[in-house]
């Protein structure tokens, strides 16, 4: 019988909610069979914990005295650069902006300690932050400089608001090149030394509502330790890529843009990245529940790693040209096994997406459900779907005069 | 007692059986923990050395008279419990194997024991949880 998100929030109001993570409903139905797991069953949680370059922050200060503009001018955080480009005293913090004097790949490749990813890391866990801002003046905002310590707790907002986050699905990097390659994907090694992937695979969010079915714009979630809410689809959003047997995308697919108070989240789960040669970032605890909400809901969340597959994509040529072609396909499965078979070579695998985070994630979010601490939010649009003509292209140059 | 060390070695000096005098005159046991030595260029040796306290400084003597700088290495890369996410990023960089994944609980498991202190972890892994101590 179909259930509505009303009726599951009211179970968890009396304390009657059933839900399992994204691992647990696999053999629960298996044990029980379909049929009774969709009458039992009422919300599955998902996890992932990975870096995720499209993050970022809006923070508001407050307006000091004099008062200053920042728009035009220019602001550091912990020598961190921001984006001032918006009202007087709010800035957006991007997750991989530097500071002005490191020396990115100067020194090959270069280390990239302190970015945009670790000062989120560092005002969520409430450390002081050092502003320092520089503006042209003007008669209504007159100061032209001002530097201060600033403190998540005196701020009017902090708001994370991630602009891409948990991809559905991600390449498989490696290197066919004979020297060492330092991407976001990690470090490759020469000759197929190694493989790196990056997804939490049967826990992932989108992994488990394919085709978006039981999730949307204003599903509320876990992030960053706190709440957030799906606030659109996320950049790159490609619902139209290849698809296995079970609509499991075997591309990168799916993404979610997400949106929450950086004030009620934990620094374990907005942790400063630096990836060797390539920048910084932020690795971001997301979590989804999904209602079970019908039959075809369920079975999409029984996707197993076995289930999924992965393009393998040479980093060293084939991704920073732009190319198309792929070395082949492999599951989650195998690449959890810590090699995969490519030919005669065993090639070793490692992973960027932490999967004991992802599964803390969806243990956290199922205990805060079970608690009735959070309730289901009923998706106000769609995330665009197979129906819809999102598309996403690349970039066709044109000159310019 | 039992220290580390790593010797430097200029080019004069590498084609020299410098360590086979250790054993001979000053009876120390060694364990090579990792080595870089070509004949005819500079090198150094990472080496554990037990035995004798006065034996060990004889050594240490000898060593600077015929040319090795001596670095202590009494140091240790240790992994910061509450950095480290379970990522995975260090199984496949480590050139060692110090890191290792178990199956069962999908955390990394870290061999102090494997690691040759070589220090590239300490800036190869994302969120840093490897840490150099002296």
């Amino acid at each position: 019988m179909a259930k509505t998100i009303e009726q599951i929030n009211q179970k968890i109001k009396k304390g009657e909610v059933v839900v399992v993570t994204a691992e647990e409903v696999i053999s629960i139905t298996r044990d029980v069979g379909i049929h009774e797991a969709v009458n039992k069953i009422d919300v599955v949680t998902t996890g992932t914990f990975s870096p995720m370059c499209g993050s970022g922050a809006f923070l508001n200060f407050g307006h000091p005295k004099p008062r200053i503009k920042f728009g035009g001018g220019k602001v550091y955080l912990n020598d961190v650069l921001a984006y001032a480009g918006i009202a007087a005293v709010d800035v957006f913090l991007g997750a991989t902006s530097l500071p002005d004097d490191d020396p990115r790949n100067k020194t090959y490749p270069g280390e990239f300690n302190y970015g945009g990813g670790h000062v989120i890391h560092d005002l969520v866990s409430g450390k002081d932050i050092r502003l320092v801002a520089s503006a042209y003046g003007t008669d209504c905002y007159p100061r032209k400089s001002l530097e201060t310590l600033v403190n998540i707790n005196d701020m009017n907002d902090a708001i994370l608001f991630n602009i891409r986050n948990a991809y559905q699905n991600y390449d498989v990097a490696v290197n066919l090149s004979d020297k060492v390659r330092y991407t976001y994907m990690g470090i490759l090694k020469p000759n197929l030394g190694n493989a790196n992937y990056c997804s939490a695979g049967q826990l992932s969010p989108l992994l488990n509502d394919p085709y978006f079915e039981a999730i949307g714009v204003g599903t509320k979630i876990f992030l960053g330790g706190g709440t957030g809410l799906i606030a659109w689809h996320g950049t790159q959003h490609d619902p139209h890529t290849l698809r296995g047997t079970s609509g499991v995308p075997s591309r990168p697919a799916g993404t979610l843009a997400v949106i929450g108070d950086l004030k009620n989240m934990r620094p374990e789960w907005l942790v400063g990245t630096s990836m060797l040669g390539y920048g910084a970032t932020l690795t971001v605890g997301v979590g989804v529940p999904i209602p079970i909400l019908s039959e075809e809901i369920l079975c999409h969340t029984l996707v197993t790693d076995a289930d999924i597959l992965t393009p393998v994509v040479d980093y060293s040529e084939v991704y920073p040209q732009r190319g198309e072609s792929i070395l082949g396909e492999v599951s989650y499965a195998e690449l959890k096994t810590g090699h995969i078979r490519f030919g005669e070579k065993l090639i070793p695998t490692s992973s960027l997406s932490s999967y004991p985070k992802a599964l803390e994630i969806a243990e956290t979010l199922k205990l805060w459900i079970q608690k009735g601490i959070f309730t289901l939010t009923e998706p106000v649009a769609k995330l665009p779907g197979v129906w819809s003509n999102k598309v996403v292209e690349p970039l066709k140059e044109r000159p310019i005069s | 007692m039992k220290k580390r060390v790593i010797l430097h070695f200029p080019p004069n000096v590498t084609g020299q059986p410098v360590i086979y005098y250790l054993a001979k005159d000053f009876n120390l046991v060694f364990n090579i923990i990792k080595a870089s030595v070509s004949p005819g260029q500079a090198g150094s040796l990472v080496l554990e050395l037990s035995g004798e306290h006065e034996n060990y400084q004889g050594a240490i003597r000898f060593l600077t008279e015929v040319g090795v700088t001596i670095e202590s290495a009494d140091r240790n890369i240790i992994r910061n419990e509450t950095k480290c996410t379970h990522c995975g990023a260090c199984v496949t960089f480590c050139s060692v194997d110090a890191f290792s994944l178990d199956q069962k609980t999908r955390r990394i498991l870290f061999d102090q024991g494997k690691c040759v202190l070589c220090g590239f972890c300490v800036v190869a892994c994302p969120p840093r949880a490897m840490e150099l101590h002296s």
